[in-house]
């Protein structure tokens, strides 16, 4: 039985984000588990941002995957506990910042609201991705994607995206 | 069920009401970052409200889908905060159509992120696994778009006389609807007597301080309210939803079951 779930993760493993192709689903977090379920294999994935438009590709990738694999097993979508930016594994990080994004610090210790945002945003500082810079400012709260927040590096000039902490 | 049905849809509406308005930006930003950065919102906001509508469809049964919750219901049915279906202009730019002012949008965002940010925490807490799951997910998304909306609203408000102008006229125009944040539907009523819902009133002397906190920073003046409470949450709306729905809705009634 366990070379069922093997299978099924190594079938997987090859699958990235349809917006970040460097990066792998299981990297990225968002590929939980396999596991045995009283009605057969089972594979669970937790969604990234609400409104992210790649989350239905990667379902359908999902899928297609494991039936090409001759893996018949049913896809979970489960939303909690909710997806954070810290499940990103290190290599994955690595990956981002070759491919030009700033990787995510670890999220914050969460504090209430009102105490949230009476501090000024970003303390924290984003080393470019490019040259490693720390000399970078922020230019938006939003870059290409909701995740990302755009930055400039004031060394070598060069505009990059920073994936935020969620 | 009904208790829980009746408040996830003014959850769900609120977000799909205020996406679909933020959306009417794309492509017409003042400036691309801002341009980008409202569709992002508003991409947030539409996917909060298909969770929630799915959960809706799902608790009803039969052959509701999210997709007729979006669609095919009608103005009176609709359950949003009448704030949010406003169009984004005020006193100062005039009402014909092209005149769109930004400072409507940012401090109409900035009232309500500060609402959302502060009940989607205390939702985590709620009854419904379900709904609290999306309110986990929703905390952490609205606290990136209350730091946007803060930030511009304190740049507007604390900018040239004329961004102060337009800041401040946007918050007398638009703070008498804050109202109906905290006078209770029977829905909300209803759903926090069954615990599914929160007492929004236990969150307003955290919105003041958020909104105080702000408009200082941005030198505006917080307008006194009174009168009449808007009443959107229980579906009677302003002339403007129905216009909004029009254009979000058209596409879908043309083409029934279309796929793409
Ligand atoms: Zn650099």
């Amino acid at each position: 039985m366990t070379t069922t779930i093997e299978a099924a993760w190594s079938a997987l493993e090859q699958l990235t984000d349809p917006e970040i192709p460097v990066i792998s689903l299981r990297e990225l977090g968002i590929l939980r588990d396999v596991r045995h379920g009283p009605d057969g294999l089972e594979v669970v994935i937790t969604p990234t941002y609400s409104g992210c438009p790649a989350m239905g590709q990667i379902e359908d990738d999902v899928r297609s995957t494991l039936e090409t694999a001759g893996i018949p097993a049913r896809v979970i979508t489960q939303l909690a506990p909710a997806w954070t930016t810290d499940w990103m594994s290190e290599s994955g990080k690595e990956k981002l910042r070759a491919y030009g994004i700033a990787p995510p610090h670890e999220t914050p210790a969460r504090h209430n609201v009102v105490r949230f945002i009476a501090k000024p945003a970003q303390a924290e500082t984003v080393p470019c991705p490019h040259c490693g810079s720390a000399n970078t400012v922020e230019s938006s709260h939003f870059g290409s994607t909701a995740c990302k927040a755009l930055y400039k590096c004031q060394d070598c000039q060069e505009p990059f995206d920073y994936f935020k902490p969620y | 069920m009904s208790a829980a049905t009746d408040y996830l849809l003014h959850l769900a509406d609120n977000a799909l009401v205020l996406g679909q308005r933020n959306a009417e930006w794309c492509g017409h930003g003042p400036i691309l970052e801002e341009d980008i950065a409202l569709a992002n919102v508003s991409l947030d906001l539409i996917g909060q409200a298909r969770l929630l509508y799915q959960l809706v469809a799902t608790l009803k049964g039969g052959d509701c889908t999210e997709d007729k919750l979006a669609y095919f219901r009608d103005t009176h049915e609709f359950r949003n905060y009448t704030l949010l279906e406003l169009p984004h202009r005020g006193p100062l730019s005039g009402y014909a159509q092209g005149d769109l002012d930004y400072s409507t949008t940012i401090v109409r965002n900035f009232l309500y992120s500060a609402l959302m940010a502060l009940l989607w925490e205390a939702l985590e807490k709620s009854a419904n696994a379900d709904l609290a799951a999306i309110a986990a997910k929703s905390q952490k998304e609205v606290r990136y778009h209350l730091r946007h909306a803060r930030d511009w609203l304190v740049r507007f408000g604390d900018g040239t006389d004329e961004s102060h102008a337009r800041a401040q006229a946007s918050l007398d125009h638009l703070f008498a609807y804050t109202q109906e944040f905290w006078a209770h539907s029977p829905a909300e009523a209803a759903a926090i007597e069954a615990g599914i819902g929160v007492d929004v009133r236990t969150l307003q002397a955290d919105w003041d301080a958020i909104v105080d906190a702000a408009l200082a920073e941005a030198t505006l003046v917080r307008p006194a309210v009174g009168g009449y409470v808007t009443l959107g949450k229980q579906g009677i709306h302003s002339e403007h939803l129905g216009f909004l729905l029009a254009e979000m809705q058209s596409l879908a009634r043309a083409h029934p079951n279309g796929a793409w």
